[in-house]
């Protein structure tokens, strides 16, 4: 409600001032009939960006720090001797007591009369701040008004100014990015590193036994070995690359050489459509379908494959991949020279040599780029193998058992709580940390790669 | 001399052999080849096809669910109740609600499930011995309350016989359908013998009917009462998240793209911010979940498992996705409209925003939509933000408890009732592939008729 009722005013502030700015402008041409730098819109503009920088920090500011002033004013209204006699869980339950009071939806159990009267004084102490901090935003935002509005004149360059502020606006756009990657190092740094207090970074990386202790206390954390989820991530990726790598680097060069173009026309977005599939049907498919036929085939040439297993998590995530790889190398394969294949054709050479002796050999740095990028989002895959892979983190190298990987253990070590007191939940950032490392480190020296292939060939 | 000459010609037949003879092996290479590639179509086209109809056939018999026609007596004896407080006897409307709440209270006290047992008796054979636990085990447990909710609407139907269609229980639903083994020993089936042979008198005799699944539309998810799970709090939940997306990522993602391309220096920080975010574009998704159970919820304190976390961290995802898009876009604008509008005295902002931008839009759009589509299907970020907590309500702001549509498809796959919630599931996941490819097609239908017009 007061966040709506806040919108409105800026609004109406909003198109106040553009309109004086506006306005004014008009008034200058007709009545001087002088030559004006800018045109009225952009007078306009300038009033109405000068009015609302100010309210709107103004309201920034109290979105910032209001909620711990009020917090602070809840607390010294509770009488001092029984203030000492509660503890923080108590004052906080004291304190969303008070707060129901003062909304008036009323609360539950008897109301003491101090909770009362607090109450009653933090109503009031809520609807003045809420006035003043409107009523200095107003000010504030008015002043503005008026100064920026006395400055328009015929000479003031009002575009400029205008184009300044987009300007900047569109630099603090695109820092969005920046913050992302900032934000996401920051935060799975520092959680690691509390994790790291925890358990010793060597027990950690090289450690060969994930047995976290749920409901440990301190000196039972359980132990938290990184290699068995490694070494599930790394078998689940090689078999993914093993299906995803042949099958669409033929039906990229099938496509991009022989296909006929209506075949092409069809062919390519129906593949597409396995981009776009969720991850989380891939692994519904994984486990209900796959699975279960993996381990009749497995029977039937007595093998022993678990319905979850590597394999299952693997099959299914090289099948989702393909589009990747063909849609990339296709890409690539496009960007090698007409020259060198008309070259070899003049030789006489076949189309498939042509192929395997010219345009493979000349694409291959692009197409290893691809195939790194590909490992990467193998790497990064989670849904599938939340379902299809077993969980069991176990260091052992049969890719017919179940398997976990570090994106599994993540999300089973970090859904249900979010206070992040002990290794338990921690050890989420820690992997994170790792994943975010391998898969960065994978990106770069991918998006290098294909880079200088692109600039080899422009 | 014709000795020369025919030994020439015999070493060129003899060398047009060894051509041939080779040709022959080449081009069976050739046609390997060729054939590995068309293979490898058909695998790659075979495993969507697989794909699809597999989730359809699991899926499309979960869109019908069987229904119980009841008759249900509203019995005097059981309802137990006085009247409903009419407003005319009190004189203050507070008196009067608190009469009101004090009389739904009672009659939430009643045994309703009398009432269900009374009713399915009626339908039942004459003299047919079953005890009522077992009898109860055939309808769904909300259907207490779907008659109860009667009531108090109308408390006139007290004493009245109303025709009531209740769902049939999730177990009654698998031996209806045959999802569950019927050979199956006693011991390993779900309901009694004689629940069984009850549901297939009911079968013969009308009271029981398969109809349209109407409560996976209109019925948020439930645990007491599986039949009646439907997707309606996780669809408005997605709903919300896609709006913090379109809202927050497509401005911010095209400014950052213009900024980019039109206005940024050739630097160094330029070069990093490009650097980072094609990187970004390739960060795990699970990230950008630890991201926002760090940031969002552990620091800034924002509601857990709302959608206005989750529409920030996928919005945070699409965002390169989006800025990528735009560049690409932007970069095959024509020099000749920059120079145009440039050398008609506009300023590179106006040139910018009044000529260049509006021609990309159609780009833009496709972008857009492709990225909502791809954030649309995401699971993992959710799970680690909370989302996967059991809500069986609609959210009705972006700060409430909410799930999303992958979210429920998976909490759906792991409920222990497979035989139940796996067509279930199917049927989710047909919901979602609906709504991703009605995007796409939207997207492609829009790019086209816009291009035509540019």
């Amino acid at each position: 409600m007061n966040a709506l009722i806040v919108a409105a005013l800026l609004l109406v502030l909003l198109g106040v001032a553009y309109q004086s700015g506006w306005s004014r402008s008009r008034n200058l041409v007709t009545a001087e009939g002088v030559k004006v730098h800018s045109r009225p819109q952009y007078h306009g503009s300038y009033v109405a960006i000068w009015a609302m920088l100010p309210a709107l920090v103004i309201l920034g500011l109290w979105a910032w720090f209001g909620g711990g002033i009020t917090h602070n004013y809840t607390v010294s209204q509770i009488p001092q001797d029984t203030l000492l006699a509660l503890d923080q869980v108590q004052l906080n339950a004291t304190v969303s007591r008070i707060n129901a009071i003062a909304s008036g939806y009323g609360i539950a159990g008897e109301i003491q009369p101090f909770e009362q009267s607090a109450g009653d004084a933090l109503r009031s102490f809520q609807m003045l701040t809420f006035l003043g901090m409107l009523l200095a935003a107003a000010v504030a935002g008015g002043a503005a008004l008026l100064y920026a509005r006395s400055r328009v004149t015929a000479r003031l360059r009002a575009r400029n100014a205008v184009e300044r502020f987009v300007n900047i606006a569109l630099l603090a756009c695109s820092a969005v990015a920046i913050l992302t990657t900032v934000g996401i190092v920051a935060s799975l740094v520092t959680e690691a590193y509390k994790f790291f207090t925890f358990i010793n970074p060597l027990d950690f990386f090289f450690g060969t036994v994930w047995n976290p202790n749920n409901a440990g206390t301190a000196g039972n954390w359980g132990s938290y070995g990184l290699l068995p989820l490694l070494v599930g991530t790394l078998m689940i990726t090689a078999i993914a690359m093993l299906v995803a790598v042949p099958v669409g680097l033929m039906a990229a060069i099938y496509l991009s050489q022989y296909a006929p173009r209506q075949l092409r026309a069809v062919a390519k977005p129906l593949i597409e459509i396995l981009a776009g599939i969720p991850t989380i049907v891939f692994g519904f498919f994984a486990l209900v379908t796959v699975g279960p036929f993996l381990r009749d085939v497995g029977g039937f040439f007595g093998l022993s494959i678990n319905a979850t297993s590597a394999l299952t998590a693997g099959v299914v995530m090289g099948i989702m991949i393909i589009p990747f790889v063909s849609s990339l190398s296709d890409d690539i394969l496009n960007q090698v020279p007409r020259t060198l294949r008309d070259g070899a054709y003049g030789l006489g050479a076949t189309k498939s040599e042509t192929i395997r002796n010219v345009l493979l050999p000349a694409a291959l740095p692009g197409i290893v780029g691809a195939f790194l990028l590909a490992v990467s989002r193998a790497v990064g895959e989670t849904m599938i193998v939340v379902l299809a892979a077993g969980n069991s983190p176990v260091l052992r190298g049969n890719p017919f058992e179940p398997v976990a990987t570090i994106t599994v253990s993540i999300v089973n070590q970090l859904t249900g709580d979010t206070d992040f007191a002990g290794p338990q939940s921690l050890v989420g950032f820690a992997l994170g940390l790792t994943l975010f490392v391998i898969t960065l480190c994978l990106n770069v020296v991918a998006l290098y790669i294909v880079r200088r292939f692109r600039e080899q060939y422009e | 001399m014709t000795d020369t000459l025919s030994n020439t010609h015999s070493a060129s037949l003899e060398r047009t052999k060894l051509i041939r003879a080779g040709l022959r092996r080449r081009h069976m290479s050739e046609a390997i080849f060729r054939g590995l590639g068309l293979a490898a179509i058909i695998l790659a086209l075979g495993f969507v096809a697989l794909l699809f109809t597999d989730v359809f056939r699991k899926g499309i018999p979960a869109f019908t669910q069987s229904n119980l026609h009841l008759a249900v007596t509203f019995d005097p004896t059981v309802i137990d109740v006085g009247p409903a407080p009419a407003r005319a006897d009190f004189t203050s409307e507070a008196e009067y609600n608190a009469a009101s709440l004090k009389w739904q209270r009672d009659v939430a006290l009643l045994n309703w499930n009398t009432i269900i047992e009374q009713s399915m008796r009626a339908a039942a054979p004459a003299g047919y011995e079953i005890d009522t636990r077992a009898l109860l085990t055939i309808p769904e447990t909300d259907a207490r309350h779907r008659v109860r909710a009667m009531f108090v609407e109308n408390p006139a139907l007290l004493g009245q016989t109303v025709d009531v269609d209740v769902l049939a229980s999730a177990n009654a639903t698998n031996w209806i359908k045959g999802n569950i083994n019927r050979d199956l020993s006693d011991a390993q089936q779900q309901l009694s013998p004689q629940a069984r042979t009850l549901i297939d008198t009911f079968e013969a005799n009308g009271t029981v009917s398969n109809g349209f699944a109407w409560s996976i539309f209109t019925n948020v998810d439930s645990r007491a009462a599986p039949a009646s799970a439907g997707l309606l709090g996780a669809f408005v939940g997605t709903l919300w998240m896609m709006l913090i997306v379109v809202i927050l990522a497509v401005p911010i993602g095209v400014a950052a793209a213009v900024y980019l391309e039109e206005f940024a220096p050739k630097s160094r920080l330029t070069d990093f911010i490009e650097v980072n975010i094609n990187n970004l574009a390739a960060v795990p998704s699970i990230v950008f979940g630890l991201l926002g159970a760090a940031a969002f919820i552990n620091y800034m304190h924002l509601p857990i498992s709302a959608p206005i976390v989750g529409g920030l961290v996928l919005t945070l995802m699409t965002l390169p996705t989006i800025i990528i898009a735009t560049r690409g876009a932007l970069l095959g604008v024509s020099p000749a409209l920059r120079q145009a509008a440039l050398g008609m005295g506009a300023s590179k902002t106006q040139m910018v925003f009044h000529h260049v931008l509006p021609v990309t839009f159609p780009s833009i759009l496709t972008a857009t939509i492709l990225g909502v589509a791809h954030a649309l299907g995401e699971t993992a970020p959710l799970l680690l933000i909370g989302m996967k907590a059991f809500v069986a309500s609609v959210p009705t702001t972006p700060f409430d408890q909410a799930t999303a549509l992958p979210v429920q498809i998976y909490l759906w796959q792991g409920n222990e009732n497979r035989n139940f919630f796996e067509p279930r599931t199917a049927a989710a996941i047909m919901v979602l592939l609906a709504v991703m490819i009605l995007l796409n097609g939207v997207a492609i239908y829009l790019r086209s008729r816009l291009e035509k017009r540019a």
